[in-house]
């Protein structure tokens, strides 16, 4: 942690505790547009299996670019996959969140997540952790990485139509 | 339930070969299903793991045959074993890591120690057995192994036929294909995604040799492929291809006819797809011919070769089913890579795994989807049959078996074919 007083961390910390609640909430209403809006160009969004942190050289449950991004929510809103026409319904908690790093306007975050999904009037629950890198801009914190880490990441799943 | 429901000794009443119809109860019944886990996943060769899962001697992986947990592992000479993953005291798993390497298997209760080929080493305290404990009759459960390319099987049957007979010809020609996908290299697992589904495992059995739901189904994952693409993949309407009975159950569907032998048409121009990848070989000093054949191997075979009962190998990758109960399958999509190949024709190779398979890939979780349809529509109608007749009425003989159109259902009837000739046993 860079030396931030604890009045500029606290005020930062609400900053960015704003921003996780907002993007977890476009994601659960399913606002992808709002959702794509929060992402720097050269952003990746990246759900792990293994541990490492070489993810280019590992599988991944995704590793989306802003064309995959892009090709996902578009395939969510076209209504043509089965499976997300319709979706099944989230309500997702993020907490427990902690400012890992701050430098310049460069600032890693991490959080839980418990989400819990409802479909065929059936419910299930997931928990992970995220772990983002904001960007400050003017117009705003983007995000330029986020790996959500599922607590059963590399056990056995079921599939997904939404995002963590 | 009916009153009327076939009885199991009424096999044509589950399965009408004369029409190819199912029962409902086929894929309902757990009496059935239980009936079916000892006269098929017992009895017949069930897919364990692939070699490089677990390549160095003292490597093990833990696998399923049937519901049964097994542990595969190679040994100091570089044998391959699986046994049951049961301590022959108390019954406690003596292994809960999923893979790595280890010199013995420890029981966690009471510490009897087993060799890498399952037998009994030492136990604590033998004194209150007796003088006439037999340690060699204490071992763990061992199951007859043998593998193909690369490909390990197991069974709990003394007397199955040689794996490779069981296989039969047809099948053992489409796996050395399928394998040439190593560009030249071994090939080698790069990892896997898992899902379970509420659904009984046939559904899936019948899924791989499916070609008439791709368009459907996959519609979304299509709308996302570049036009030279998706004009691969648009196999149904050119209508090109076949599905072939193999014998034994097993099948093969080739949707992609010039992708069927990776080693031919190499001088095809470059696929705009794979026109960044070819300059990135190149510029790391591959010689053309090279590139050209680690390429074509990253597009992956152009069939999906269906086996009886647990395992296909599709397109690029494995697909392994475990039953876990009458309505309850987990499967596995194993990603598939080059041993010591280049790291950025292994990188696209993981890429499009994801693009398509997994719980977050465009295309596994709508499979996923109608697979629970199937189940969850069973619900309904119990009188009515499940039909998989399609494409009978052109059926010719192939070189293997019968051979039918592309979108045929022909694979599925060798399927239940061979299933019905086990459960007659």
């Amino acid at each position: 942690m860079t030396e931030l007083s604890q009045i500029d961390t606290r005020s930062l910390l609400a900053d960015v505790t704003e921003f996780i609640w907002t993007e977890g909430a476009y994601l659960d209403a399913k606002d992808y547009a709002a959702w794509l809006d929060l992402w720097t160009d050269t952003g990746l969004y990246i759900m792990p299996i293994d541990e490492g942190d070489d993810y280019a050289n590992q599988l991944n449950l995704c590793y989306d670019n802003d064309k995959m991004r892009r090709d996902r929510i578009d395939r969510f809103n076209r209504g043509f996959s089965i499976s997300s026409a319709p979706p099944a319904q989230t309500v997702r908690t993020l907490s427990r969140i902690k400012i890992d790093n701050a430098a310049g306007d460069v600032i890693s975050v991490s959080c839980a997540e418990h989400l819990i999904e409802d479909k065929f009037g059936r419910q299930r629950v997931w928990a992970g952790n995220a772990y983002y890198t904001l960007i400050r801009t003017d117009d705003g914190f983007k995000i330029d990485r986020k790996i959500v880490r599922l607590l059963n990441s590399a056990g056995m799943l079921n599939s997904f139509s939404y995002l963590f | 339930m009916s009153l009327d429901m076939p009885k199991f000794s009424d096999l044509d009443a589950l399965y009408n070969t004369n029409t190819a119809e199912v029962a409902t109860s086929m894929y309902e019944d757990p009496d059935l299903f239980a009936e079916e886990m000892e006269k098929i996943f017992k009895k017949t060769w069930v897919f364990v793991a692939h070699d490089s899962e677990f390549p160095d001697k003292g490597s093990f992986k833990l696998s399923n045959v049937g519901l049964e947990p097994v542990i595969v592992v190679r040994d100091r000479k570089g044998k391959i074993h699986c046994m049951v993953n049961r301590c022959r005291h108390r019954a406690a798993t003596v292994c809960e890591v999923k893979k790595g390497k280890t010199s013995s298997f420890q029981c966690p209760y009471h510490g009897w120690g087993y060799g890498l080929d399952g037998s009994l080493r030492a136990l604590p305290y033998p004194e209150q057995y007796g003088d006439d404990f037999d340690k060699t009759q204490h071992g763990l459960l061992k199951l007859r192994t043998e593998s193909y390319n690369g490909m390990v099987f197991a069974t709990f049957n003394e007397d199955a036929e040689p794996l490779v007979d069981f296989l039969g010809e047809g099948v053992c020609r489409y796996i050395d294909l399928f394998m040439k996908q190593g560009g030249g290299f071994p090939v080698k697992v790069l990892g896997e995604h898992q899902f379970s589904v509420p659904m009984n495992w046939k559904v899936q059995l019948e899924n791989t040799t499916d070609a008439y739901h791709f368009p459907i189904v996959h519609k979304s994952f299509m709308q996302t492929l570049d036009g030279e693409t998706g004009e691969l993949f648009d196999f149904l309407d050119k209508g090109v291809g076949y599905v072939e009975d193999l014998g034994n159950g097993h099948s093969v569907m080739l949707m992609i006819p010039e992708l069927l032998d990776l080693d031919e048409n190499l001088d095809d121009p470059i696929p705009e797809r794979f026109a960044d990848l070819a300059q990135q070989l190149l510029d790391d000093g591959y010689p053309d011919e090279q590139m050209r054949k680690i390429v074509r191997a990253v597009s992956g075979a152009g069939f999906n070769l269906n086996l009886f009962p647990n395992v296909s190998f599709s397109l690029s990758f494995l697909r392994v089913l475990t039953p876990k109960s009458v309505e309850q399958t987990d499967i596995r999509h194993i990603a598939l890579g080059m041993d010591g190949g280049p790291e950025a024709a292994n990188q696209m190779r993981m890429r499009l795994h994801e693009h398509f398979q997994g719980p977050m890939g465009f295309g596994s979780p709508d499979d996923a989807e109608v697979w629970e349809r199937v189940q969850r529509g069973t619900k309904g109608g119990e009188d009515l049959s499940i039909l998989v007749n399609r494409g009978m009425v052109d059926e010719e003989p192939g070189e293997y078996g019968p051979r039918g159109h592309i979108s045929a259902e022909t694979g599925m009837r060798a399927a239940y074919k061979m299933w019905k000739g086990m459960m007659s046993q």
